[in-house]
């Protein structure tokens, strides 16, 4: 079957000043229905860049979309023009962002921010709308939705107002959910709560799910697949379980490494991966991660990484892919807990 | 999740070390590098440096090149005449009054440049007052905090409440008018205590937030010492020289304000509207004048503001 | 809110009492006094004016008048204008410069929301330097500039429009409006153009954008609120100064206003007037800012009183 969502070579790039910081260069991927696509990758590595680009809600200028291909459900996304992709914004296509703090209007009420994706989508009249944000929010977690729905943002705690956003966002059953950073404001049990709430809810609708963090934890549990990003590349992809038993990328060995080991011993230093991630607007030619990479060898200073299909669901950008897998799949490689959680 | 082999877990010796320290440029130099590439703010700041330099020294030069003086009236009584601008008395064309003369044959130049020391020094020097005020009361409000700082912010917004110019001009009215250095005195501390009230809320607001653990921290680790930071916040508060010599010149315009001898940009407005429909230039180059130094000093408040502001991005 | 706005209106007495007893102190203090001309009284006319304004009685005794004729509104009469009370003379100043105002400061709301809001939107444009050049222009044009300017063109060139006096609400307010409202509808054009600037940037606008609505729909139905705050805020302290800018005003085109009693009345000496005048505009004032409050938060439902 056809993916929901197919990325080619997408390249989006941000004036600055004199210079180009190439948020975005070069990233594919396809998105197949019902499935969960992770994205995670440190600050600056083009994560939020390539959902915003997705949605066509890039600032137009500085950035600009340079090129590439974003075929939603057969069209071409970037070919269309802004009233239609207007239509599918926030109908087929919704975004739910990380800080519900700052995320909802705070001079409307809540049940007047919902109702308005439903009448602008759906034609629904405003009885119509009311009762379905009612719903939403019952169908969200909200206790007392009913008399609650008519409050202002401020009247609701960080974790109530993510769940409105998620409320809002799947009020028009898109067929793709994008989540960015979802639960990185929030508390650890809240967090639970929300990543729990959006893995029901995509069980009860069949939505595709693209969940953006920083956090390695949160998308063991939670994808199908893992597309790990940096400096604007996708640097590996991977079905989930393969990618934390058997990574093939030396940026990925250090991301697993570098997540705390409650069986480690107490007093053993924490791993960190040397350096800082690279400004995008001034990248050294060859492989972006090589200054800071234990494997780099002369020709990642010098060639770009080849894309390396290791198996047909895992792809790795990096010169020593095969022999990383490789190595990753011998045994003594491979210790303590696997595929994490 | 699995354990990366040994040899990956070894940094190479070339690495850049994770605390290695990033160079960037100090919030001074940045805020000046912002300045000067706006072109407005630049542009600003030429004009009221063109305008100081005229002040200070032009009717020095004046006097020296014409021998009028601002208050010089001439004694052939076929001059005492309004002349307007570039004219000669009898309508040729003359390089010797550019902005023309009033009905007593006095040089309307010579006069705006004198206005221009008296309404610039007025404006700098109260603006200074209402600092020193504001910032005295704002930063024991912000420091001490808690009750005392309730008691004056309490204070603060009863004397919010009155009607300051009709206070300033009673006080004006009725003191004024002994001799004209008393009454520029006076209008000093008036106008002073006219916008020290915002400044105070400003300071404290910005002494509250100094002072929270968190900013000093942070303030200690990127090596910024205070008297920066301190600077920063305090220089966007001189933008209340240009409304301050407004409202000066409204009290001068009015009588209140400065006497003769002494001329302000407003006490010659208010001369040059009695015969404003024979002789326009009366009131027009002295207003002109006035404007085009505010304009010029707004932009460069404007610029100096958005430069020290570090969350300004362009577009 | 009841309560609050209740509180505030409770304040307005003492606050009133304390504002004039500041001017009526200046006054005292100061030396001479209104009959003090270039004429010298003879001793009995003099001893005349002194029994009948009380002027003979001690000091904490006039204060203590003063202050209760002040709280049952009883100005007296002016001392200038002898058989005239304090209140007749607000009562036919007041329409004069309540209608300048008002007038002055609607114009430049409308104006400068609108061009605020539209050099928000186009950033950069050519429209947005334009009329934030304009904007620059009229916060430095002082009004006693642009006032008479106005009237050489349109009046005394031009032949379009009065000079000057009043004649009620006709067109003879057009100029002086225009004057009065210049420097508001600059400020308020820069600050909304900001407050609107500051809020396209926000979160919750990305969130508007993201859920498929219009340009159009996110700037009115989402920016707005919020980006117009500032000018509310602004509100308050503007409508004070307002006052000065009347008094110029008044002059300038001779209009019967409060502004203008106020200036001859100081330039009189005459006590009644002033203190009659600087009471009422404490009010005024005082009214005003807890409008303007009250305003704000029905802007912002964070805003609980």
């Amino acid at each position: 079957m056809a993916p929901l969502l197919s990325v080619r070579e997408l390249r989006t790039w941000f004036a600055e000043d004199a210079l180009t910081a190439k948020a975005v260069d070069g990233v594919s991927f396809d998105l197949a229905r019902g499935e969960t696509l992770g994205i995670v990758g440190e600050s600056g590595s083009g994560k939020s860049v390539t959902t915003l680009s997705i949605m066509r809600l890039i600032p137009q200028p500085p950035g600009r979309i340079v090129s590439g291909e974003i075929v939603f459900d057969g069209q071409d996304l970037l070919a269309l023009p802004a009233e239609a992709m207007r239509r599918i914004r926030g109908k087929r296509i919704a975004m739910i962002f990380q800080d519900p703090m700052t995320s909802l209007n705070p001079f409307m009420r809540v049940s007047q921010q919902l109702m308005e994706v439903t009448r602008l989508h759906l034609g629904l009249s405003k009885a119509e709308a009311y009762e379905h944000a009612v719903q939403m929010l019952e169908t969200v977690g909200i206790p007392d939705a009913r008399n609650r729905v008519d409050g202002y943002p401020h009247e609701f705690s960080g974790g109530m107002r993510q769940r409105v956003m998620i409320a809002m966002a799947l009020s028009c059953k898109p067929e793709l959910l994008i989540a960015d950073e979802p639960t990185t404001a929030l508390d650890v049990t809240i967090q639970a709560q929300i990543l729990e709430l959006i893995t029901n809810l995509k069980r009860d609708t069949g939505t595709s799910v693209i969940l953006i963090t920083h956090d390695l934890g949160v998308v063991a549990g939670m994808t199908d697949r893992i597309m790990v990003m940096y400096a604007g590349r996708v640097f590996e992809t991977a079905p989930t379980a393969e990618l934390f038993a058997r990574p093939s990328n030396p940026y990925t060995v250090g991301l697993l490494a570098s997540v705390p080991d409650p069986t480690d011993d107490a007093h053993a230093e924490l791993y960190q991966i040397p350096g800082l991630p690279p400004d995008v607007a001034r990248l050294p030619p060859g492989c972006p991660f090589a200054p800071r990479c234990a494997r780099a060898e002369r020709i990642c200073r010098e060639q770009s990484p080849p894309l390396i299909q290791l198996t047909p669901q895992h792809q790795s950008l990096c010169h020593f892919a095969q022999e990383l897998y490789d190595a990753a799949g011998t045994p003594t490689a491979a210790t303590g807990d696997e595929g994490g959680r | 999740m699995a354990t990366p082999s040994s040899s990956l877990a070894v940094p190479p010796a070339d690495a850049p070390r994770a605390d290695a320290p990033v160079t960037g440029t100090s919030l001074g130099k940045d805020a000046v590098k912002r300045l000067r590439k706006n072109r407005l703010a630049v542009f600003g700041f030429v004009v009221v440096c063109i305008v100081v330099a005229a002040s200070l020294v032009g009717p020095w030069i004046i006097e020296r090149a014409t021998g009028y003086t601002y208050d010089y009236i001439p004694t052939d009584p076929s001059l005492v005449n309004a002349q307007p601008p570039f004219t000669a008395p009898d309508g040729s064309f003359s390089w010797l009054h550019p902005m023309g003369t009033d009905d007593a044959g006095r040089d309307i130049l010579a006069r705006v440049l004198l206005g221009g020391r008296i309404s610039l020094m007025v404006g700098v020097i109260s603006t200074f007052v209402s600092l020193i005020i504001g910032i005295t009361v704002g930063a024991t409000a912000g420091y001490v905090g808690g009750k005392v700082d309730e008691a004056i912010m309490r204070g603060v917004d009863v004397l919010y409440s009155i009607p300051y110019m009709m206070v300033v001009i009673v006080l004006l009215a009725f003191f004024g008018g002994r001799s004209a250095i008393g009454q520029l005195v006076l209008l000093f501390i008036a106008l002073g205590a006219v916008s020290w009230l915002t400044m105070a809320r400003i300071v404290r607001g910005q002494v509250m937030s100094l002072k929270s653990q968190e900013f000093i921290l942070a303030a200690r680790a990127t090596g910024v010492p205070a008297s920066r930071i301190i600077l920063r916040h305090l220089v966007p508060n001189t933008l209340t020289i240009p409304s301050v010599m407004l409202l000066e010149s409204f009290l001068s315009f009015l009588g209140l304000g400065v006497q003769a001898p002494l001329a302000s940009w407003g006490s010659l407005a208010a001369d040059g509207i009695q015969n404003i429909a024979v002789f326009p230039w009366q009131l027009i180059c002295p207003g002109l004048t006035m404007a085009i130094t505010l304009f010029s000093l707004n932009f460069l408040g404007d610029g100096l503001r958005d430069a020290l502001d570090p969350q300004m991005r362009k577009g | 809110m009841a309560r609050f706005i209740l509180r505030r209106l409770l304040v307005i007495v003492p606050m009133l009492l304390v504002v004039v007893s500041l001017t009526w102190g200046l006054i005292r203090v100061a030396p001479g006094n209104f009959y003090s001309g270039e004429k010298k009284l003879p001793a009995a006319i003099e001893k005349n004016i002194r029994e009948k304004y009380g002027l003979d009685k001690p000091w904490y005794v006039q204060y203590g008048r003063m202050l209760s004729n002040t709280a049952r509104g009883d100005f007296g009469e002016s001392l200038k204008y002898p058989g005239t009370t304090v209140n007749s003379i607000l009562a036919s100043t007041l329409p004069v410069s309540a209608t300048l105002g008002i007038l002055a400061y609607l114009l430049a709301l409308a104006v400068g929301i609108t061009a605020g809001t539209i050099a928000a939107l186009k950033q950069n444009s050519r429209a947005d330097y334009a009329s934030m050049a304009a904007a620059m222009l009229g916060i430095s044009m002082p009004n006693f500039v642009l006032g008479p300017t106005l009237v050489l063109l349109f009046a005394l060139r031009w032949y379009w429009l009065p000079p000057a006096r009043w004649d009620g609400f006709s067109v003879h307010l057009i100029l002086p409006v225009l004057t009065l409202s210049a420097v508001y509808m600059a400020y308020i054009a820069r600050l909304t153009r900001s407050g609107m600037l500051e809020v396209l940037r926000s979160n919750y606008i990305r969130t508007a954008r993201a859920k498929g609505l219009t340009e159009r729909q996110v700037v009115m139905r989402h920016a707005v609120r919020g980006g117009l705050l500032p000018v509310v805020s602004f509100s308050g302290p503007a409508l004070a100064f307002l006052i000065s800018g009347t008094v110029v005003v008044e002059r300038i085109f001779a209009l019967p206003g409060l502004g203008n009693y106020f200036i001859n009345a100081n330039l009189n000496r005459d006590e009644p007037l002033i203190i009659g005048i600087v009471a009422f505009m404490s009010i005024a004032v005082l009214f005003f800012n807890l409008l303007v409050d009250v305003a704000y938060a029905f802007f912002d439902p964070r805003i609980r009183y």
